[in-house]
């Protein structure tokens, strides 16, 4: 028997707005409302409001907390001060990526502080076994706040001119990757300054009675300057555009994070989680593959799946593509021998029987002026 | 054309079956529901040109959007007999006008048993309900 999808907050308010909804990691989710390049544009040009709440976030609190979790991420995060969020790694014993992962270090109203990890809907699961795996000090106990809270990603150049009314934290003043709980629309939630476009805004957490309210006031007030619903459509093409990996296509267990090219998410010298040493090796292992940006001509598109060639043969393979809205042409973002994955060199791509011509570019693709 | 007076395949394909160059010329083209689902339209190729003769479920060519890649499938056996080359420098015609300017390929039919195939318009629109 199939599962029932798990639905968020917001997905009657999605249904009865045009959302396609499909099912991502067992979540009932919208890909598109109208249209993948509408929502795209709008979220390059203005505002695009995404609903993330099927992503999983974990509470941890006790003074161990940050130890605990710095023992399971590849990227140092026990010296991170109240306020502060870190991208890093969740890695298996050989140095594959079980996941990818934010550690949120926050303050709570008390003075004291606790720990979060939001981690992909889809590992979730995976996750929590982990954890069971790798226990926790008795000190540290953890909560999974997934149900109990909505996500919503708010992302674009006029992000800031929207939230900012409603919330009551200064966010022309935090910084990147910085978070912290505020009021937003008079109910506690978290503010973060984070996200997966490539564009400046923020990522909201509220309680999940709250959502589709909160939704609503935004989507109302930002449809006077271009702000937009947009789906998990968009959320991807604009993803790609700026070079972030996804779960499932550049990441997965047989991969290490530095093959993926995520070396800043990794800390040197760091050693206390599992599969460091592996990981550490695998940088100067010249027969692993090595993720790299394609640029194409025309309009045909390199789709996950599709191999990349050199006159010598099979070379790598793509693991995500699509047509680029902004930069109007396909991009794709595959796995290839080192030897053939310097910036500038022309590679082939088998777009359904045809060897069409790619040149391997550094990545992002695109990056947003600042 | 008419949608209500077309033939379906489960495939999105429709069909138009009139008289013409003494025998029967099937018009072929893709549904509504079919362009409302690729949505971000970036590309169209066909693989064949007049003078080819096909099989019914041969590849006429494929459809790029943003989001995946369609083949585009022949409902029915014949020759070509004609190419809408000109669709790929105005993708916007698939969404404007799918079962008229839209149209794709016109075939000679040689063989008419894969249109006993094909749905009417009332399979067709239960179909899509159900997709």
């Amino acid at each position: 028997m199939t599962e029932p999808l798990r639905k968020t907050p917001l997905a009657d308010w999605h249904v009865e707005h045009g959302g396609r909804m499909v099912d991502f990691a067992g979540w009932s989710m919208p890909v598109q409302y109208t249209s993948i390049v509408e929502e795209h544009n709008a979220t390059r040009g203005a505002v695009g409001m995404f609903d993330i709440s099927h992503m999983g976030r974990l509470r941890f609190d006790g003074p161990d907390a940050g130890e605990y979790l710095d023992s399971l991420v590849t990227r140092r995060v026990a010296d991170a001060a109240p306020g502060r969020i870190r991208y890093g790694l969740v890695t298996n014993n050989n140095g594959g990526v079980r996941d990818d992962v934010l550690v949120y270090h926050l303050q709570d109203a008390g003075g004291g502080s606790y720990w979060m990890m939001v981690v992909n809907a889809g590992n979730r699961e995976k996750i929590l076994g982990w954890i069971d795996e790798h226990p926790m000090p008795s000190s540290v106990t953890m909560s999974d706040l997934t149900t109990d809270w909505a996500m919503i990603a708010i992302q674009g150049p006029k992000a800031l001119r929207l939230l900012q009314p409603v919330v009551e934290a200064d966010l022309a003043n935090m910084k990147y990757y910085t978070g912290c709980e505020t009021k937003i629309a008079g109910h506690g939630g978290i503010v973060s300054r984070t996200g997966y476009t490539g564009e400046d805004g923020c990522e909201l957490i509220v309680g999940a009675n709250m959502a589709t309210r909160i939704w609503e006031a935004l989507l109302a007030e930002g449809v006077n300057f271009g702000a937009r619903a947009a789906g998990l459509g968009a959320r991807d093409t604009l993803r790609l555009e700026a070079g972030m990996p996804l779960y499932g296509h550049e990441l997965n267990e047989e991969i290490t994070p530095l093959q993926a090219g995520l070396s800043f998410a990794v800390t040197k010298g760091k050693t206390n989680h599992p599969g460091a040493e592996k990981i550490f090796a695998s940088a100067d292992d010249a027969s692993l593959p090595v993720l790299i940006g394609l640029q194409l001509e025309g309009k045909r598109v390199p789709r996950e799946g599709y191999k990349v060639t050199t006159g010598g043969g099979e070379v790598g393979g793509v693991t995500s593509g699509t047509f680029s809205p902004t930069l109007q042409r396909p991009l794709a973002m595959a796995y290839v021998n080192r030897a053939n994955g310097e910036p500038g060199t022309t590679v082939s791509v088998d777009v359904r029987g045809s060897e069409l011509p790619a040149e391997v570019v550094k990545l992002p693709f695109y990056q947003r002026a600042k | 054309m008419n949608p209500q007076e077309l033939l379906y395949a489960e495939t999105h394909e429709w069909v138009a079956v009139a008289d013409a160059e003494g025998g029967k010329v099937a018009t072929v083209g893709i549904s509504d529901f079919a362009v409302e689902s690729l949505t971000d339209l970036v590309y169209i190729q066909f693989s064949k040109s007049a003078g080819d003769a096909v099989a019914a479920g041969d590849t006429f060519g494929e459809v790029e959007s943003v989001k995946a890649v369609s083949d585009l499938y022949c409902p029915v056996s014949g020759e070509v007999v004609a190419v809408h080359d000109k669709l790929a420098d105005k993708l916007e015609t698939l969404s404007d006008d799918p079962f008229g300017e839209g149209w794709m390929v016109k075939l000679k039919i040689t063989d008419e048993s894969a249109l006993a195939k094909l749905m009417d318009y009332d399979a067709y629109k239960k179909m899509c309900a159900e997709q």
